[in-house]
């Protein structure tokens, strides 16, 4: 299954080579109906891992004509879904999640290798976060109560959820397998099939994780297909035959869901990205102990997942008495990020996703350091070895400049983060909250009352207090002002985003109302 | 860099041969198209290119300028943000991701920025054309 390096750490084989834990096929076909269907066309589009730049499988390009075959299969299915008992679809959820689990080890290297992101990761987040994600909306369906309510003595209303129909979902790149089982897991629980096309540069991961699950979702309920956005993505969010329509992805195509969702007169729930502050109070330096150490790994992880995540801390401020003295420690356990091969375990940052993504964050440093930004660390393309050097890797960064540069504007989606100082609690809430949007933020400080100031009136979906990064299912997440409509992982996902509600009013009186 | 169609003498929007003649190709195959600048995930900070009646515009967006004929359009929010900046379209390696029209096999278009001098912001201000419609 792996080799071992001369630093100790285990090594995956590379998905398709011998020893590897994951098989690779030349050509994949699109998941439709519980069969794997080639594309109307004919047409595939390759996938490249990012470690290396080479192709390692292709995948259909579809068409408008396969999406239309997807929507032919969920149609044919959801009424029998959507008929199928809460303990049945619980029960299946829960399956899903077994054998996510039971083949973790696979998923992991699959994903890190369409993605780029370090298998260390994907073994301990993506692969069992998706897993519990699955578990935790089985358990909201199996206890999926609706209300009743005696409107008076002989009259009464009945709440019931039903399931939306059929829900078109379409997935970013940069947790595959994780955004899918955002969205595929309240769907299903809400008893909806749906049509999911993953990202163009990460669309085999899903198609893999659809091979161990095939015989476990009833036919026509799972349905992905894969290809370019403007011509299969359009297709769905435009489709008549859709209840609704969720994206996660930039702010232009995020507007055209919820253009097409109004011109079809369905709900859509888009999540867009974010500029994430992560604010670090002078009292985080008051004592050299565990949760100094703590902060200090808090601002490092602007790195995590090569900083493709929508809600990356990437703008740091930091209260300007300790700026120096608290930037040193996080600029040396910056130096010490090991990049290199994502499939070996002591490897901490991987390759970006692609090489448009690799263009974009240079292109953003260039910016910054035009706008007078200074280059604290970082800022190039690390030299790496053998075929590693054609990968699209990028060390991890820090511009020191102010809230007006672009670079602390835009999300860059890269290991960028953009540092700037405050005086007190009434400057550092001026700048976290000058941003155009609002997914996420981080608030450091040893003072609780300060802490919960600052939580509540940072206009942010989500404020992580002393912590970052984690996202258990259970906890909304979503946007404010442009990062998007709508919340993920929670209940109310299942019984708001993915459910419609009905409303049987009922009298049991004989009495006419006596009005003609 | 292309011309700016008679607009203030340096554009807030120019762009490369390459994007010039993705654009010209795009056209003859689905007529009229647009460029609107992203922001946000993923994809965020990509221009998207656009069938003209695919996207419904508002009173919030920007019109920065256009490229041979092709308007280039930025959310007034982000126009606030942007503005010190000159934005080069061009073309990239890989497929979009969101609902972009591709600039040709395995290309896209892209955005690439160059922060204006002193004298070009004053001479943008002084221009009628200066600040977008």
């Amino acid at each position: 299954m792996s080799v071992t390096t001369a630093t100790g750490a285990k090594v995956y084989q590379a998905p398709g080579q011998a020893g590897s834990p994951v098989e690779v096929k030349a050509r994949y076909g699109n998941f439709i109906g519980g069969h794997w269907v080639a594309p109307v066309r004919g047409e595939y589009m390759k996938d490249l891992s990012p470690a290396n730049a080479r192709q390692f499988t292709t995948v259909p390009r579809s068409t408008k004509e396969d999406i239309e075959l997807a929507l032919d299969a969920a149609d044919a299915a959801k009424e029998a879904w959507g008929e199928t008992s809460l303990t049945e679809r619980a029960r299946i959820l829960n399956r899903i999640a077994d054998v996510i689990e039971e083949h973790t080890e696979m998923l992991a290297v699959a994903e890190t290798w369409d993605n780029g992101k370090p298998v260390r990761e994907t073994l301990a987040a993506d692969i069992p976060l998706a897993a519990d994600h699955f578990r935790y909306f089985a358990g909201e369906t199996r206890a999926l109560t609706g209300t009743s309510t005696e409107i008076d003595k002989d009259t009464v209303v009945y709440h019931f959820h039903e399931p939306l129909g059929v829900v078109g979902q379409i997935i970013p790149f940069n947790f595959p397998l994780l955004m899918a089982a955002w969205k595929l897991a309240p769907a299903l629980a809400g008893g909806n099939c749906t049509v999911i096309k993953p990202a163009s540069s990460t669309p085999w991961s899903i198609l893999k994780l659809a091979e161990l699950i095939g015989d476990v979702v009833p036919p026509g309920v799972l349905n992905i297909v894969t290809g370019p956005g403007g011509e299969i993505g359009k297709a769905l969010a435009t489709s008549r035959r859709i209840a609704k329509v969720a994206f996660t992805g930039e702010t232009v195509t995020g507007r055209l869901i919820m253009q097409y969702a109004a011109e079809n007169l369905i709900p859509s729930t888009t999540e867009l990205g974010g500029k994430s502050p992560n604010i670090f109070f002078a009292d985080v330096m008051d004592r050299n102990d565990a949760f100094l150490d703590k902060a200090v790994e808090g601002l490092v992880l602007y790195a995590f997942n090569k900083g493709e995540v929508c809600t990356c801390p990437s703008r740091a401020l930091i209260q300007e008495s300790i700026y120096d003295r608290f930037m040193e420690r996080c600029l040396e356990r910056i130096g010490r990020i090991r990049q290199g091969n994502p499939l070996d375990l002591s490897t901490q940052m991987g390759p970006q996703n692609s090489k448009q993504q690799l263009d974009k964050i240079m292109s953003y440093v260039d910016i910054g350091l035009q706008e007078g930004a200074e280059l604290l660390i970082g800022g190039k393309q690390p030299k790496l070895d053998g075929e590693l050097a054609d990968g699209y890797f990028f060390e991890p960064t820090v511009l020191r400049g102010h809230n007006k540069m672009r670079v602390f504007q835009e999300e860059i989606f890269g290991p960028v983060l953009a540092v700037t100082t405050f005086r007190d609690e009434a400057e550092a809430l001026e700048i976290a909250n000058d941003t155009l949007y609002g997914l996420g933020a981080g608030v450091w400080t040893r003072n609780g009352n300060l802490a919960y100031r600052m939580g509540r009136a940072i206009k942010a979906g989500r404020v992580w207090t002393n912590c970052y990064h984690q996202y258990p299912a259970g906890a909304a997440f979503g946007g404010y002002k442009m990062s998007g409509v709508g919340r993920e992982l929670y209940r109310e996902t299942l019984t708001e985003h993915y459910s419609q509600t009905k409303s049987l009013l009922v009298s049991y009186s004989d009495q006419a109302l006596g009005l003609f | 860099m292309a011309d700016t169609d008679g607009r203030a003498p340096v554009g807030r929007v120019t762009a490369t041969p390459a994007a010039l003649a993705a654009l010209a190709r795009l056209r003859e195959q689905r007529g009229e198209v647009i460029l609107y600048q992203s922001g946000g995930c993923c994809d965020g900070s990509l221009p998207v290119c656009l069938e003209r009646r695919d996207l419904r515009l508002g009173d919030g967006d920007v019109l920065l300028g256009s490229v041979d004929g092709c308007p280039v359009y930025i959310d007034d929010r982000q126009y606030a943000v942007w503005k010190h900046t000159q934005l080069i379209i061009d073309v990239g390696e890989g497929e979009p991701e969101g609902f972009s029209l591709p600039a040709g096999d395995d290309r896209q278009f892209v955005t690439r920025s160059r922060v204006f001098s002193p004298q070009e912001l004053a001479a943008l201000r002084g221009s009628a054309e200066g600040e977008p419609s």
